[in-house]
């Protein structure tokens, strides 16, 4: 692609990513340290996902790139979200 | 992508899309390979949930949380890396790279030594000990050891690639004008950090 257009994402921002990534990790293990019951594990995975959301975003740049990597990622992601979901209605339901 | 502007006439045909297209194409399949490992973890600790509680306290919350830490950096290092390339500043994106060997090693240091205890308490795989663990327990240190084990080899090979691209960044194959090479070592490299992501509050996290 000879006008791909060139996205030079500033020093600036990769630190505020890392930033809000190391604030997140702490929010996670607060969050587990109190009782929560079933939500604790919610909760932990929840920001878990949103931490890889940003990375993908981020840090492999699906936000600047051609959109063709971010259909395909989110094609992928649906995939492997489908699996989980029929999985846990065999066991929640057998 | 820019044509090429610099003077080498060795590439006749080059297709960096292509190569970037190939390389997720590639992550995909690794995604699915640990997205399964996590449904089966997912899976037996539905079944064993006492067990997998009372088997997590044997991990340490702080190595898990320095680890996270680490790998966090070392993604930023190597995005900043790419930048710095883009930027056609070759002395910063070397540092970089360097840098994140430098967090990747840090990173087995400390997973040696995390194992290492397990092991000198007789926790390992095969183990006397491991095989007169109950059910639970058992699974739950059997996907410990595997999940971060291939988990661990993934770091190594990322090492290495990133190695490669330094070498290469040094010698001015890989620059400003042509780093598809910086790009997809980046993007194993972050996707190594998106799989710890998911494994630090599964194994060390419980509640």
């Amino acid at each position: 692609m000879e006008n791909e257009k060139h996205h030079i994402v500033p020093y600036m921002t990769h630190i505020m990513v890392l930033l809000g990534l190391i604030l997140l990790t702490v929010i996670t293990v607060l969050i587990t340290s109190v009782e929560l019951g079933a939500y604790n594990t919610a909760a932990a995975m929840l920001i878990a996902s949103l931490k890889g959301a940003v990375v993908l975003l981020y840090f492999m740049h699906l936000k600047f790139d051609h959109k063709i990597y971010w259909v395909m990622v989110s094609l992928v992601i649906a995939i492997f979200a489908a699996v989980i979901v029929v999985t846990f209605f065999d066991y929640l339901y057998r | 992508m820019e044509t090429v502007t610099h003077t080498h006439t060795a590439d006749a045909h080059r297709d960096d899309t292509a190569s970037k297209i190939g390389m997720w194409l590639f992550i995909f399949t690794e995604i699915l390979l640990f997205g399964g490992l996590f449904i089966v973890y997912s899976v037996y600790r539905y079944m064993n949930p006492v067990a997998f509680h009372l088997a997590h306290e044997e991990l340490s919350i702080t190595m898990g949380f320095i680890n996270t830490i680490i790998l966090l950096v070392s993604s930023a290092t190597v995005a900043i890396s790419i930048s710095a390339m883009q930027k056609n500043d070759r002395k910063m994106t070397m540092l970089m790279l360097a840098a994140t060997l430098i967090l990747a090693a840090v990173f087995l240091v400390n997973k040696y030594f995390e194992w290492g205890g397990k092991f000198e308490h007789g926790l390992y795989p095969g183990s006397d000990l491991m095989k007169s663990l109950s059910n639970g327990d058992m699974l739950f240190f059997s996907l410990y050891f595997f999940m971060t084990g291939l988990h661990g080899v993934h770091i190594i090979i990322g090492m290495v690639l990133l190695a490669i691209t330094l070498a290469k960044v040094r010698s001015g194959r890989v620059n400003g004008g042509s780093y598809a090479l910086l790009e997809n070592s980046g993007l194993y490299w972050h996707l190594v950090d998106l799989i710890w992501i998911f494994l630090f509050p599964l194994f060390y996290l419980i509640h």
